[in-house]
């Protein structure tokens, strides 16, 4: 392995991790106001495939607020489910995924090829050009917004109040805070993020859509999000290691040798969350009120 | 497993079972898929087609003569098995999304048997054991995983679904594959395949397994001591523990029999379906690819109760049977991915508990919009004028 190998390994792990991090870390605000949303993988496969058409129809930019909006409409509907209409949210989580995988299947038959759909050169968003390769600038934001997330849910009385609807929803009652309009408002800004990881996919990364593209990421970011214990930094490095797998099975892949058959190296980042999962439980601690709907006595 | 997370799940599944205010369970299911059949309507009809078209050549796909009848109850044999995997579970007190991969690694244990012979009706009954057992092992590591680490068993159950996938492909393809026809696995031979039941259909005597199955978990639900401490381990955990049940083995329980159950749905697919009778590898399993998903929207519609279950089953089968005949009817071939669009909206439409009070409230939004918006372009001309 020599060391541009190590280079090149490293770069598709940044570029793997954007889409868990984004997901990971919209995860998380949802999760500190009480919202537990399993429909993530849905949202990035609804997203990536929105996001492809706004690219073909506007460029690039307006592939990813496309695929943005997508994620938020669809948080929304979660969002109202889930406060407003007291639903059960595992439920609705695995009714958006059975949407969403019948949807981009139903869409890409409708644009020709079934399956898959390339998305045009032109239209994919600019890179970065630096001394170590190519980057998307989404790449930046996904490291940056950790940070911001962090700061603004530890040291804001906004943040403070999205972790009152989450841990004590009655007490926040009282004080005058609205838990319903807090959790859609939480649920739609991590819908957004995920559909930014979405179209990111098919817009800025891989330049397709297939109709199984978003292969477990959304269920590997609440895997970030579990590890991390809400923490959104160490969901940034949890989103790394997975990426970084992700790559490291895709490099063992192309390897001439093939050391190992490639069935196997493709279960290896899905073994990996297990592992880490499986090793960091025990120490975290979830809002009280996660999963519950809140209703006035 | 602590108090504190006891009570957390306990609130999380409360809204599981509860249903409409006043209403029958089964009037709940009905409105859920009418609501379902009108998204994908809506859906049809903006991407250019004619919904009403598209549902007759559904409906008569479906259920429209003896054949239709046949087609759609063998899709809806695995359905069963599927779905009762996810309501197991869900009784008591857990979400197993597993069903999937506990069904490839059944089919693949159930393919096995071919490399042995026994008499037919013997053979038959290994088959069921090998993939029972098989999915059941399957299904435990999720739940020691969730014993003794604490993970949360959506997760762990879906990674073990992506496992299971690559290795049921990896299998399939290298190791018990036809040396002849390298795209599918060796055939079951003729003394373990299901008979067929209704001539020049698919229908096999599977459907039995199915049915004897979902009313073998009925009769331990509901009146067995067993059955009840599962139950009432879901409803309330931490009153079950109070009561002397023990909730780690009843844990244990519903992830077993959920394990079975997806095995044996991998067994009935492979030994019951012509005209294979073996798991294509080529292009991704696709004969079991989404039965274990498809499985939670029967669950759902079926009020997570056996009976229900199978009334339910046989409306998915219906629609995927139906589905196929649509999407080759002439001048408005439907695809039948359409099929998984409307079961999403029908789980999305049974997640909302007062569905049937959305209607006023509804009606109240848009009234109150409508004024709003009034108002506004009141003032705007208000303020053009002035």
């Amino acid at each position: 392995m020599s060391f541009s190998d190590v280079i090149s390994l490293l770069r598709i792990s940044l570029h793997a991790m954007v889409p868990l991090a984004l997901t990971a870390v919209g995860e998380i605000v949802g999760e500190t106001a009480g919202l537990f949303n399993i429909g993530l993988e849905g949202i990035l496969l609804l997203s990536a495939f929105a996001g492809a058409l706004g690219a073909e129809f506007g460029g690039p930019y307006v592939g990813l607020l496309v695929g943005m909006g997508v994620g938020g409409v669809m948080s929304l509907l979660f969002a109202v489910i889930n406060t407003y209409w007291k639903g059960t949210q595992m439920i609705t989580g695995i009714g958006i995924n059975l949407f969403a995988m019948g949807f981009v299947a139903f869409g890409l038959i409708q644009l020709g090829a079934p399956g898959f759909h390339d998305v045009p050169r032109a239209v994919s968003l600019f890179k970065i050009r630096t001394p170590i390769g190519m980057y998307s600038p989404v790449i930046l934001l996904a490291l940056i917004l950790p940070f911001v997330v962090h700061w603004f849910i530890k040291r804001t009385r906004a943040g403070l109040m999205l972790k009152a609807a989450g841990e004590m929803p009655e007490a926040a009652d009282v004080a005058g805070i609205n838990i319903n309009r807090i959790r859609v408002l939480a649920a739609v800004f991590g819908g957004m993020l995920a559909g930014l990881a979405g179209a990111y996919m098919s817009v800025a990364w891989l330049g397709l859509v297939t109709k199984g593209l978003s292969a477990g990421r959304g269920f590997i970011a609440l895997a970030c999000v579990v590890f991390s214990g809400l923490n959104p930094l160490l969901a940034l490095l949890a989103a790394f290691i997975f990426g970084f797998f992700q790559a490291l099975a895709e490099w063992v892949k192309t390897l001439p040798s093939k050391p190992i058959p490639g069935e196997f190296v493709s279960m290896l980042p899905y073994i990996v969350t297990l592992l880490v999962v499986s090793g960091a439980i025990g120490r975290v601690r979830f809002p009280k009120f996660l999963g519950v709907p809140y209703k006035r006595e | 497993m602590s108090t504190n997370e006891l009570q957390r799940q306990s609130r999380l599944l409360r809204g599981v079972h509860r249903t409409l205010t006043g209403l029958h369970p089964a009037l709940e299911s009905l409105i859920a898929a009418l609501v379902g059949l009108l998204v994908g309507a809506i859906l049809m009809y903006a991407w250019g087609f004619n919904p009403w078209k598209a549902y007759i050549a559904l409906i008569q796909g479906a259920y429209g003569g003896s054949y239709e009848w046949a087609s759609s109850l063998s899709r809806a044999t695995p359905l069963i098995l599927t779905a009762l995997t996810f309501s197991i579970c869900l009784r008591a007190g857990m979400f197993n999304i597993g069903a999937e991969g506990q069904m490839y690694v059944g089919a693949i244990a159930a393919v096995c048997i071919a490399y042995f012979t026994l008499p037919p009706g013997l053979h038959h009954i290994v088959g069921l054991i090998f993939a029972a057992v098989v999915g059941a092992a399957w299904s435990l590591v999720p739940a020691a995983l969730k014993l003794m680490r604490g993970v949360s068993e959506v997760i762990s159950t879906i990674m073990f679904n992506w496992i299971a996938r690559w290795m049921a492909l990896y299998i399939a393809i290298f190791v018990i594959v036809d040396p002849i026809r390298t795209e599918r696995t060796v055939a079951i031979p003729l003394s373990a395949r299901f008979p067929i039941l209704v001539p020049r259909t698919d229908l096999s005597y599977g459907i039995f397994v199915s049915i004897a199955f979902a009313l073998f978990i009925y009769f331990l639900l509901w009146h067995t001591a067993t059955g009840y401490e599962l139950r009432a381990a879901g409803l309330n955990p931490s009153a079950a523990r109070y009561g002397g049940i023990r909730n780690k083995r009843t844990m244990f329980l519903s992830f077993i029999l959920g394990g079975i159950s997806a095995g044996l749905a991998g067994a009935v697919i492979v030994m019951g379906m012509p005209p294979t009778y073996a798991v294509i590898g080529g292009g991704g399993l696709p004969q079991l690819l989404n039965m274990g998903f498809d499985g939670m929207a029967v669950a759902m519609v079926g009020r997570n109760h056996p009976l229900g279950i199978i009334v339910a089953a046989v409306f998915f089968g219906g629609l995927n049977a139906g589905g196929r005949v649509m999407q080759f009817y002439g001048s408005n071939p439907v695809p039948l991915e359409m099929v998984r669009v409307v079961m999403g909206a029908i789980v999305l439409a049974m997640s909302i508990p007062e569905l049937i009070r959305l209607f006023p409230m509804a009606k109240k939004g848009g009234e109150n919009l409508i004024r709003t918006i009034r108002r506004a372009t009141r003032g705007a001309t208000e303020e053009e004028s002035a």
